[in-house]
This record gives C-alpha cells, sequence and structure tokens, in this order.
C-alpha cells in the first residue's frame, strides 16, 4: 500500500517536472509560442475579413460569429501538429531514451506531455476568445453552455493528444511535420468551420458534415448561440452527442495504440 | 561464468534479430566491477544493440544479463537505479539550458538536491558560465560534456558509454578520455564502444572485440596483441623497386601475406619465431644484394590484430 502510494506519488512529481519542462521551454523560446498562439488569429483575420463578405450563410447571421466557433476547434485540431513535433522531436533526440534508462514514472511522460499540451491548448483557446470578442463575437446562451462547449473542445484536444502521441512515435522525425499539416488542413476545410456544409456538392457535404470536426464546430455553435445551419441532417440534430462520441472513440482507439507503441520501443 | 559481486556486468548468450537478420548472435560478456571493458567492433557489428540491452531500453530475444546484480529483464527499475547511459548522439532537451537540462534529469532520477547536483556536475565538466544558452547552441565538444554530465546524474555504479567520442575533434577527444580516467579513478565501472583502436587502447583495461554480434576475441590490449598474430617484422628499404623483391622473401619467412607501404618503403609480415625468421631475412637480403635501410621486430599494434580479427573490414 504505501509502495503503490510511494509510486503514485512519484508518478505525480514526475508528470510536474516534466510538464514544467515545456513551461521552460515556452519561457527560453517566447517568440515560438507568440507565433503558435497567433497563427489562428491571423486565419480569423483572413476570413472574418477578406473572405467572409462573400459567404452569405444559408440561415442568415453574422459570418464572423459562425466563423469563430470553428476557429476555436481549429486550434484544437492544430494541437496535433505541437504533440507530434514534440513526441519526434524527443524520439528523433533521444531524450525519450534518456527518460526510459533513468528511474522515473513511465506513466510521466504522456502524462506530463498531456498537461503540457492541454495548458498550451487552453492558453490558444483564451487569445481566441480574446480575438473573438475584438472581432464581434459573443456568447449568447449563459456561462453554462459556453463552459460546456468549452469542455468540449478541451475534449477534442485530449483526443488530438492521442493522435499526436501515436503518430510521433511511429513517424518518429519531427521533420515529417509538414506532411501532418497536409493531412491537418483538408480536414479543416472539408467541415462545416469555414462555410456551411449546405452550400457544397453533396458528396462532399456529407463527408463534411460527418468530419469529427464538424461534429465539435456543430455544437459549440448550439451551445454558443451562434448561428449555424439549419439543416436536418442525423449529424446536424445529433451534434453534441457526436461532439462526444468522436473524441472518445479517437481516444478509445489511439490511446491504446500509442502506449502499446511506447511499450513497444523496446522491441 | 559467474555472477559474483565482483561482476559488474554479465550477459549470456544475448540474442536480438531485426526481421530475421541476427544483430546479436549469442553474446557474452563478463565484465569486473571497477573495470573499463572496451567494446570494439567494425559499424553495425552490434555494440550499440548491446548497450541498448544492458541499459534496458530493448529486450533481448534469448539470453540473460545482470547489471549492477540486476537482472534486465525482471528488474529494469534496478538496474535504471545503478546505471548511466551516454548514447552514440547527445540526448539532450535542445531547447533548455545545460542546467535546466540536469536539473530536470536529476529530478526525474529523484535525488534530493536536484539543483545543487547540477551546480556540481557543471562545474565538473566545465559548463559552470553557460548561463542560460539553450543547448541546442552548444558545440559539439560541450554537448557531449553536458550529455556525459547527465549521464552521471545519480552516480551509477555501471556507465555504457556508446561511442563517445565519435565525431568530435582531437582536442574535444582528449577532454572526453580524461573525463573517462577520472571516472574510473571514482570506482565506477565503464563499458565502452569503440571503432577506434586507439580510444580502447588507451581508455580499456579489457577489450571485447565483436563483429557480427559475437565476442570474437577478448583481453587486454597487451594479451591480444600477443596473442594474436605474434610478432612482426618490418623491413624499410633504401630503394623503392627494391619492395617486390622484399615483398617476395617476406612471404616466405612470414606467416602470412607481407603487407606494403609504398609510400613509406615499408614492408611487414607477421612471423611465427623471430630469431629465426630475422636469420632468414638477413640471410635472404644479403644473397640478393638489397640494401635496408632499417629491419624492426615489434608487437602488432590493435589495428592489426582487428583487421586479423575482423578479415580485414573496418
Ligand atoms: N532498429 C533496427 N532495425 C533493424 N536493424 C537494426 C536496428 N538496429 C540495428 N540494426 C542492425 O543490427 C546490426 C547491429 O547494429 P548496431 O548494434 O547498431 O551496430 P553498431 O553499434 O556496432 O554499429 C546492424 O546490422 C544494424 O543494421
Ligand atoms: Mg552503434
Amino acid at each position: 500500500m504505501t509502495a503503490m502510494l510511494g509510486r503514485l506519488g512519484w508518478a505525480v512529481a514526475d508528470t510536474w517536472t516534466i510538464t514544467r519542462r515545456d513551461l521552460t521551454h515556452w519561457v527560453n523560446q517566447p517568440a515560438q509560442i507568440v507565433i503558435g498562439l497567433l497563427f489562428p488569429v491571423m486565419i480569423v483575420l483572413m476570413f472574418g475579413y477578406l473572405f467572409g463578405g462573400a459567404v452569405a450563410l444559408p440561415g442568415g447571421g453574422d459570418y464572423r460569429e459562425f466563423l469563430m466557433p470553428g476557429m476555436f476547434a481549429m486550434t484544437m485540431l492544430f494541437g496535433i501538429e505541437t504533440t507530434f513535433a514534440a513526441v519526434a522531436g524527443d524520439a528523433a533526440k533521444g531524450v525519450t531514451d534518456r527518460f526510459r534508462s533513468i528511474p522515473m514514472s513511465g506513466s510521466a511522460v504522456v502524462a506530463g506531455r498531456s498537461v503540457a499540451d492541454l495548458l498550451n491548448s487552453v492558453l490558444g483557446l483564451a487569445v481566441m476568445v480574446v480575438c473573438g470578442l475584438a472581432v464581434g463575437w459573443r456568447f449568447h446562451e449563459g456561462a453554462g453552455r459556453a463552459a460546456a462547449a468549452f469542455a468540449l473542445l478541451l475534449l477534442l484536444r485530449f483526443a488530438m493528444l492521442w493522435v499526436g502521441i501515436w503518430l510521433g512515435l511511429v513517424v518518429g522525425r519531427p521533420e515529417m511535420l509538414a506532411a501532418i499539416q497536409i493531412l491537418v488542413w483538408p480536414l479543416t476545410f472539408v467541415s462545416n468551420t469555414f462555410v456551411p456544409p449546405e452550400t457544397m456538392p453533396a458528396w462532399l457535404a456529407a463527408v463534411a458534415q460527418w468530419n469529427p470536426l464538424s461534429a465539435t464546430v456543430a455544437a459549440i455553435r448550439d451551445l454558443f448561440g451562434n448561428p449555424g445551419p439549419a439543416g436536418a441532417s442525423f449529424a446536424a440534430e445529433h451534434a453534441v452527442a457526436l461532439a462526444l462520441a468522436w473524441p472518445l472513440a479517437l481516444i478509445a482507439v489511439f490511446a491504446p495504440l500509442a502506449t502499446r507503441r511506447y511499450r513497444d520501443l523496446n522491441r | 561464468m559467474s555472477d559474483s559481486p565482483g561482476t559488474a556486468v554479465l550477459a549470456e548468450g544475448l540474442r536480438k534479430s531485426y526481421r530475421g537478420s541476427a544483430a546479436l548472435d549469442g553474446l557474452d560478456l563478463d565484465v569486473p566491477a571497477g573495470a573499463v571493458c572496451g567494446l570494439l567492433g567494425p559499424n553495425g557489428a552490434g555494440k550499440t544493440t548491446t548497450v541498448r540491452i544492458l541499459s534496458t531500453l530493448l529486450r533481448a530475444d534469448a539470453g540473460r544479463a545482470l547489471v549492477a546484480g540486476h537482472d534486465v529483464a525482471r528488474d529494469p527499475a534496478g538496474v535504471r537505479r545503478s546505471i548511466g547511459l551516454v548514447g552514440q548522439h547527445a540526448a539532450v532537451d535542445e531547447q533548455l539550458s545545460g542546467r535546466q537540462n540536469l536539473e530536470m534529469f536529476a529530478r526525474l532520477s529523484h535525488l534530493g538536491a536536484a539543483a545543487r547536483r547540477a551546480d556540481e556536475l557543471l562545474a565538473r565538466f566545465g559548463l559552470a558560465d553557460t548561463g542560460r544558452k539553450p543547448a541546442g547552441r552548444y558545440s559539439g565538444g560541450m554537448r557531449r560534456r553536458l550529455d556525459l554530465a547527465a549521464g552521471l546524474i545519480l552516480r551509477p555504479k555501471v556507465l555504457f558509454l556508446d561511442e563517445p567520442t565519435t565525431g568530435l575533434d582531437p582536442g574535444a577527444r582528449n577532454e572526453m578520455w580524461d573525463a573517462v580516467r577520472d571516472l574510473v579513478a571514482g570506482g565506477t565501472t565503464v563499458l565502452l564502444t569503440t571503432q577506434y583502436l586507439e580510444e580502447a587502447d588507451r581508455l580499456a583495461d579489457m577489450i571485447c572485440v565483436i563483429d557480427h554480434g559475437r565476442v570474437i576475441a577478448r583481453g587486454t590490449p597487451e594479451e591480444l596483441k600477443s596473442r594474436l598474430g605474434g610478432d612482426r617484422i618490418d623491413v624499410v628499404v633504401r630503394e623503392r623497386r627494391d619492395l617486390a623483391a622484399v615483398t617476395e622473401i617476406l612471404a616466405k619467412v612470414g606467416l602470412a601475406e607481407p603487407r606494403a607501404e609504398p609510400a613509406v618503403r615499408r614492408v611487414s609480415v607477421p612471423v611465427e619465431e623471430r630469431v629465426a625468421a630475422l636469420g632468414d631475412l638477413t640471410r635472404a637480403l644479403r644473397e640478393r644484394d638489397i640494401a635496408a635501410e632499417d629491419i624492426a621486430v615489434r608487437r602488432p599494434t590493435l589495428d592489426e590484430v582487428f583487421l586479423t580479427l575482423t578479415g580485414g573490414r573496418s
């Protein structure tokens, strides 16, 4: 019992040490994190003001109010790149091996990564909320439903964390980040993030509607009371359920895959 | 083989294959506590695989290994508390300063005074005044020293060094050698892999030559030199045109094909019995009226031993 508590104590302490390592990166290389935080802001400005004027929402409503929930979810999706780069970088540089050769808690490597990446995403969300408020976005359904929306966003980020860890361990080469970005971008565009799927050709609309990202975006538009497509598809009607189900399904698949991959590093 | 308390590293019949091809093919190792064992072998011999198995990073397909008395398969945590690992590439966080790296690894190794330990090691490896500079901006030699410092954090009983000086300039290499000698004076057992014979010769008390995943010879540097190849005779001729004739003579006198180095007008060959061989040689030279500038009987260099053992591949 005391041995177990002792181990748990070390796991917590080691998790904090690994988390602090990432926080130290932020302090040491502030430019890197600032660029990461400002990139989605740039996209908001680009779409909100440059392209947005040309978008007429089928159900009416302000485009920037429509856009912001999509941007929140996109920021969570981009987290996959942060996680991937960190995990692949550690594997390639031998830092992962160093962790595996010292008497630290093995689970702390992943737990510390989770805490650091979630903190990073909370910060990213905060920046985006400020940005949203500045461009005229509001939440209209009360603080409780807004909090639920942010919880759904962090759930999506948590799912992306496991996908990112798995990809990072499998690929193991940080220079492949560009390839990951090429995969992430279409996922963002073929969704309800920038335009309502109703405006797309039917086959593309079907893909966009079933995109996990769309589930979260549709759900939080509803929770924030922002304009969204009025469509009567199954995906649109069960948005919140899907915004829970998709990330949970991804976690159920990728958490065991990533864990097994980590354990199999000794093969 | 025994696993007495005097044994720091013991490996028996280690095997490891990657997709059907054997990286380790029944490797045995026995390093007494406090010794420096040089694992010497050409590229691809299985050195890194051995180190990774002994440091619990890799699981062997067969065989067993004890490090500081702990079984690597059954008690990896025990092994990790007793070892330091300095891999082939510096494994430090490039976005952290040297001090931040060492403090992190000290905390993760569950040492009490992490900051103090970091300071000690920074001072010892001449990194005390690197300030907040991230390790990614260190020179190759500094990064290697930081890596070594990280491997020493928990005052290991056994230190693994995988090609510690590969890619370092001669100055940094000498610093690394001095650091290893200091460690050994402090009683740490060192298992070091290298492709450089000179390095093994200078640092190691015992050498295991490995090739194709097996130990093909072991002993002190001196033993290896005397046991393998025996004495050699070098002949340096005055005129380069005599090289062919001397090579012919030495082929008769020696045990193996003579090796000619035209650039220095030298031919050398291993011999069985040096006095008799020297007699035959001088007689033959006189008969053919060849002027030798120098004739020397000497022990082989470790280089020559290595070439003999690995069949000329290196
Ligand atoms: N992860 C791996 N996958 C496939 N083959 C490997 C792997 N690691 C090592 N090998 C092979 O195993 C053999 C031994 O490699 P290694 O232990 O790295 O040799 P050394 O360190 O002596 O150069 C080589 O033939 C190498 O190609
Ligand atoms: Mg190697």
